[in-house]
């Protein structure tokens, strides 16, 4: 269901209760229908019908889409012992199911939603910029170019929502190490891909939100060589899957979730600060920095606390409080030593 | 074009069942595990949308009931706006009891601090008090009263789609359309507007 049906429906049906489409009959409800209608105890009515029938009723839902799930593959990696976290994880149905990724839709199940056909093969992604040695890598290469290991790191979302998520991937530096930043550089620029025909909110605007895209990010060469910055290609020993930023993506856990930019194809050495997607839209809500700071409100809510989303369900969570840098500052405290926190958020 | 009671009860009976589908629809989808990963956030969206979808509708009702002559549909005003009521009521709960999990401090704290979420408590404070003054004996002993503290529905199509469109991060369409058309309902309605602001003689 696209963006645009949403948005003429909106029009067309303000007389009567109107939900938008989205919100209505999402796929994964679809697909699920079968089970919704046992569980309503409508099962034997159904029962009853012949196969034909069924299926008839069923299309009056919408148009079905075949869309498989998306296929990840398993990942030889390390387990370090100082990334090991004695908090329990976020289940992967959680992390896989609650997503930002607005390329794919703004509601949180978009994304599982509208991604599975995502193609990740053939992948490039250039690191060039004020490098010695220009890399690009293939999807191949992602896995296997970089000695891979888990890392399970807090995730802590500028929405004050959190998890803990066990990464696979490799350490930023040592890919920068490789290319060999410049000694003029001073920060790094990420971009997400661009193409439309496969992330509808890149076509349509109500759909993606209003970000102008590609989704753009960067560090200082600083952040980025701390041994936290983190290329993750994997998740839950698995091979990403799209709406959690197939085949790569940037985790940097002690700053809001909106810096770890996703399906990253460009990493770009410079000697001037990029612009970052969050902060174009909404520079006095967004920082470039965005680093964990419970003193530091968003203008429209507090950020001292967090719903930390572990196992269980609708009413197990809990509310924690949010730590300085996610509770990472031994590590990146001192980044910012010289820095004004409440200025440069 | 007039409804006899037969009629007028049978209407009532489908307002009832399109106001509460949603409601159960929602129910059936967490149960069935189909509301996201984490369905927190869809759920608070989900009932605020409800709210604000059955405030245009009680707002479109004497609009429809002028222009086609039907004074019947009048007397559904009540249960129309009982149900922007109901859901307003569940749009606060999912998220002091799902979101905030009961920290009443933080609520507290938020409820001053962040316009959006005043504009949304001062809306459900207008509507709380409508809703408890709906019933015709109170209407009855409140006399002129009445229809001055009802008045106030149009301070919350005012507010509703502000706390909506203040609410998202940066998905200003959606919200925008919802402002655009309560101020089209609103608009409708210019000549009882001022004549309710105009200092009373």
């Amino acid at each position: 269901m696209t963006g645009k049906k949403r948005f003429t429906q909106g029009i067309q049906k303000r007389a009567s209760w109107h939900i938008p489409d989205n919100q209505v009959t999402p796929e994964s409800v679809f697909n699920d229908r079968r089970n919704i209608i046992k569980a309503l105890g409508l099962g034997a009515l159904g029962a009853s019908l012949p196969g034909q029938v069924q299926a008839g009723i069923f299309d009056l839902f919408g148009e079905q889409k075949a869309q498989n799930p998306f296929v990840t593959q398993g990942l030889q990696y390390a387990t370090p012992a100082k990334f090991v976290l004695p908090n329990p994880k976020t289940p992967e149905d959680k992390v896989t199911r609650h997503n930002n990724f607005y390329e794919f839709g703004t509601s949180k199940s978009d994304p599982v939603d509208n991604a599975q056909g995502f193609k990740v093969d053939p992948w490039t992604l250039t690191i060039d910029g004020l490098v010695d040695k220009p890399i690009t890598l293939d999807l191949h290469e992602l896995t296997t170019r970089f000695a891979l290991e888990e890392r399970t790191y807090r995730l802590r979302c500028v929405e004050a929502w959190s998890m803990v998520v066990p990464w696979v991937g490799f350490s930023l530096a040592s890919l920068l190490k490789q290319a060999g930043v410049q000694s003029n550089a001073t920060h790094i620029a990420f971009e997400t891909l661009f193409d439309p025909d496969q992330m509808p909110g890149q076509k349509s605007r109500l759909m993606g939100g209003g970000i102008h895209y590609p989704y753009v990010e960067g560090l200082t060469v600083a952040e980025a060589m701390n041994d936290l910055s983190f290329l993750a290609v994997g998740l839950y020993g698995k091979t990403l899957p799209p709406q959690n930023g197939a085949p790569i993506r940037l985790v940097v856990p002690w700053k809001y979730g909106f810096k770890s930019i996703k399906s990253i194809v460009r990493i770009r050495v410079m000697d001037k600060q990029p612009p970052t997607s969050w902060n174009q839209l909404a520079s006095s809500e967004y920082g470039f920095y965005a680093n964990v700071n419970p003193e530091v409100d968003h203008p429209r809510w507090s950020q001292a606390s967090e719903r930390s989303i572990g196992e269980g369900g609708l009413f197990s969570a809990k509310r924690i409080p949010t730590q300085m840098f996610n509770g990472y500052g031994d590590s990146v405290a001192d980044l910012y030593k010289n820095i004004d926190l409440r200025k440069f958020y | 074009m007039r409804i006899s009671p037969r009629g007028l009860f049978w209407l009532k009976v489908l307002l009832h069942i399109s106001f509460l589908l949603p409601a159960f629809y929602l129910v059936a989808l967490v149960l069935t595990d189909n509301a996201g990963g984490d369905p927190v956030q869809y759920i608070i969206h989900y009932t605020g949308m409800g709210a604000i979808n059955s405030l245009l509708a009680t707002l479109l009702i004497s609009p429809i009931a002028k222009r086609f002559k039907i004074a019947a549909l009048m007397q559904t005003r009540r249960l129309v706006g009982l149900y922007v009521c109901a859901y307003a009521l569940l749009h606060i709960s999912a998220f002091i009891s799902l979101d905030l999990l009961f920290a009443w401090g933080l609520l507290f704290e938020e409820v001053i601090k962040r316009p959006y979420i005043l504009v949304g408590a001062a809306t459900l404070i207008i509507i709380l008090l409508l809703a408890i003054t709906s019933p015709k004996r109170i209407k009855r002993s409140m006399g002129k009263r009445w229809q001055s503290l009802h008045n106030w529905i149009y301070l919350a199509a005012i507010l509703a789609p502000i706390h909506f469109y203040w609410s998202v991060k940066s998905e200003i369409i959606e919200p925008s359309i919802y402002i655009a058309l309560f101020a089209v309902l609103l608009f409708y309605r210019k000549d009882s507007i001022y004549k309710w602001l105009k200092p009373k003689k």
